[in-house]
């Protein structure tokens, strides 16, 4: 493993996006899905809720100038729901974000984060309205993550957050993209296999 | 109940499965079948290709066209030119991987959900993943079943396993009977309204109680597709006679002796009388109404004869509020009566032949209302056939339904099939969330397929116990 993929810090200006339940068809309109590759998927997240139908601008955060770089995005309850397409966190990804805050997230879409090295962190309603207002009122404020003290700093605040100990470990350690991991076990994987059944069909 | 210290199929097939436990705290878990499509996994070929690996386990994943086909005219190439290229991605990559693919020239074509039960591949005790969300329909087997990403295709591909944590397990129990007109989905969208569409996050939903036990294997699938749209990953029924009786000499089911065997092995998977669950929930079928969606996410949901709510008396008000503003309603207004100017009968929720024959019962001898598109999608071009078979697609045609190839069609905005502008489509899918059905003012009804075909002769929302 090389150094670069483990991640214990991310740090940067952060861009709040208020609501619960948003959709991964939100996230990602599902006629991006038809693109063979994610390459240009950082053009589209948000897509409807950025441009009308001509293509012009609409108000939104992730168009707004005060925004503009920022790497950390502020959300609410259940991020991340409805479709399993990992081409959402890819865009939004691709578009910048290299780590989001939230209520709580979808099971499936907090998975693809950290397949991606994309930490999904969740603090209290009060607290997240918090980082919201603060980041509203200072754009350019940085916010800090630590994974390794489950902390987060925005200005003097210091602000404990959970993130399931399985994807700590993944980023810390560099193992989030776990192919390599897994694929070392193959024989075990064969040996399990094996002991099913259903893999002979139940030959006796 | 969960007390108990029993173990429920969830520990049972979790165990069984297990491969090792990684570095991170993290299991491995052997998945038994992969099924894949032409959208989630073109890039995980790629990967795998990137990072020079083989597929493990080729017999054990199998591949369809559903999403991007269209279902009216299918020659090819596709019009869709992006549509063309995944496809023949697709074809590509099945063929240099040893994958078995079923596309459009084939019979066992279909929307992945529906031809995996079908053919019999889906069974219970096994685990099973898919790059889709909805992959929870195949739990109604008693199959540990979930849906993944893109990179989790690559990893099933290259090594057959994921990495996973444990899910807690909730049993819902359906007391009860229920009453004429009221089916299946009207049950899950209940459930998904009492619990709430982030309800089920870090659960494994385990379906029970009299009514579920008295499902056909059609109706089981109906509730456990829906349970990702309660935010849980799984959702399963343990396997019966019922199941075994659905199974039984499907292609891919073992045949005579096995066939003994297999049931044996189903059986003793199921949850033990006292397994422990981490929270039980009961509910009375006779508090189910016909159900429908009436916001901008499955949870959103009324009883047909019920007014829309108030947002302020909404667990999500500001949710509520949004939803309004999309929908163009106002809270107090009823839903009946509600005009629509679009029919969809169709998805991985409720396009199979016992869905059909629901419409086709409520369409038989009626017209659909002049002003109103109104389309029949089967799940497979085998439940396109069987239906056929019994004259259903000549009493949609004759109603004024399109009748059309197997798909996706109008669940998702991929294909040709789409909303326009402002309209309403009554829809017997799952995701009524904002530009589901392409267009992104586009609005949509949530509700059964008898309840979608009632709708469809009335021009408007109506109560289906009125016709059966
Ligand atoms: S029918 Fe709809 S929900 Fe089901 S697999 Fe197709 S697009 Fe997904």
């Amino acid at each position: 493993m090389t150094v670069e993929t483990k991640i214990a810090k991310v740090t940067g200006t952060a861009v709040p996006i208020r609501g619960n339940d948003i959709d991964t068809d939100r996230i990602i309109p599902a006629r991006y899905l038809k693109e063979i590759t994610f390459a240009r998927m950082g053009e589209y997240p948000f897509y409807d809720e950025r441009f009308d139908s001509e293509g012009k601008p609409k108000s939104h955060p992730f168009n707004d100038p005060k925004y503009q770089g920022a790497s950390i995005l502020l959300v609410n309850k259940n991020f991340g729901c409805g479709s399993s397409r990992e081409h959402a966190p890819q865009a939004l990804f691709r578009f910048g974000i290299h780590a989001i805050v939230g209520e709580s997230f979808a099971a499936i879409f907090a998975g693809n984060c950290v397949m991606m090295g994309m930490p999904t962190v969740t603090v209290t309603s009060i607290e997240i309205e918090e980082l919201m207002k603060a980041v509203e009122s200072n754009p350019r404020g940085v916010l800090s993550l630590d994974l390794e003290k489950k902390s987060l700093s925005c200005r003097e605040r210091q602000i404990r957050f959970d993130i399931p100990d399985s994807y700590r470990s993944a980023l810390m350690t560099g193992s989030w993209d776990c192919t390599s991991m897994l694929h070392a076990n193959l024989d075990k994987a064969k040996k399990a296999a094996a002991k099913l059944p259903y893999m002979t069909a139940f030959k006796g | 109940m969960a007390k108990g210290s029993g173990r429920t199929l969830y520990d049972k097939v979790w165990e069984s499965h297990t491969v090792d436990i990684l570095p991170t705290g993290q299991t491995q878990i052997f998945i038994g079948l992969h099924l894949i499509h032409e959208i989630t996994t073109a890039p995980a070929f790629d990967m795998l290709r990137e990072k020079g690996l083989k597929v493990a386990f080729p017999e054990r994943t199998f591949a369809t066209l559903d999403h991007i086909v269209p279902t009216d005219m299918r020659a090819r190439p596709f019009l869709d030119s992006q549509a063309e290229e995944l496809t023949q991605a697709l074809e590509k990559n099945t063929g240099q991987f040893g994958i078995q693919f079923y596309g459009l020239d084939s019979d066992r074509q279909g929307i992945v959900h529906v031809i995996g039960p079908q053919l019999g591949l889906t069974q219970p005790g096994m685990t099973l993943a898919c790059g889709d969300s909805h992959t929870s329909t195949h739990g109604a087997f008693g199959t540990l079943a979930f849906g993944i990403g893109t990179s989790q295709v690559r990893d099933v591909l290259a090594t057959q396993t994921l990495a996973m944590d444990k899910l807690k397990v909730r049993r819902i129990n359906i007391h009860g009977a229920l009453s004429a007109g009221v089916y299946a989905k009207d049950i899950i969208l209940f459930i998904i309204r009492r619990l709430g569409v982030g309800g089920g996050k870090g659960f494994a939903y385990e379906y029970g109680g009299s009514v579920v036990e008295k499902m056909s294997m059609e109706e089981r699938m109906t509730i456990c597709n829906m349970s990702i749209e309660g935010g849980a990953l799984v959702g399963y029924v343990n396997p019966d006679e019922i199941t075994f009786a659905f199974l039984k000499g499907r292609e891919f089911v073992p045949k005579g002796e096995d066939f003994e065997r297999a049931v044996a092995y189903w059986s003793s998977i199921a949850s033990d009388p006292d397994a422990h669950y981490d929270d039980v929930v009961d509910m009375e079928a006779s508090e189910i109404e016909p159900t429908v969606t009436w916001g901008i996410n499955p949870g959103q949901a009324v009883g047909i004869l019920e007014k829309l709510p108030d947002p302020e008396r909404c667990s999500d008000p500001e949710g509520a509020k949004r939803a309004y503003e999309h929908m163009g309603w106002k809270p107090g207004s009823p839903i009946l009566g509600t005009p629509i100017n679009v029919a969809f009968v169709g998805s991985c929720t409720n396009s199979r032949l016992s869905d059909l024959r629901a419409a086709a019962k409520i369409a038989k001898g009626r017209k659909v209302h002049p002003a109103i598109r109104a389309l029949v999608v089967p799940g497979s071009a085998a439940v396109k056939v069987l239906a056929e078979k019994e004259g259903l697609d000549r009493i949609f045609t004759e109603a004024g339904f399109e009748w059309r190839e197997a798909g996706c069609s109008m669940c998702l905005a991929m294909n040709p099939d789409k909303l326009k502008g402002r309209e309403i489509c009554a829809s017997s899918s799952n995701r009524n969330f904002i530009g589901r059905q392409g267009s992104p003012g586009g609005r949509t009804i949530l509700m059964s397929p008898a309840m979608v075909a009632a709708a469809a002769v009335n021009g408007k929302i109506v109560d289906v116990r009125e016709y059966v």
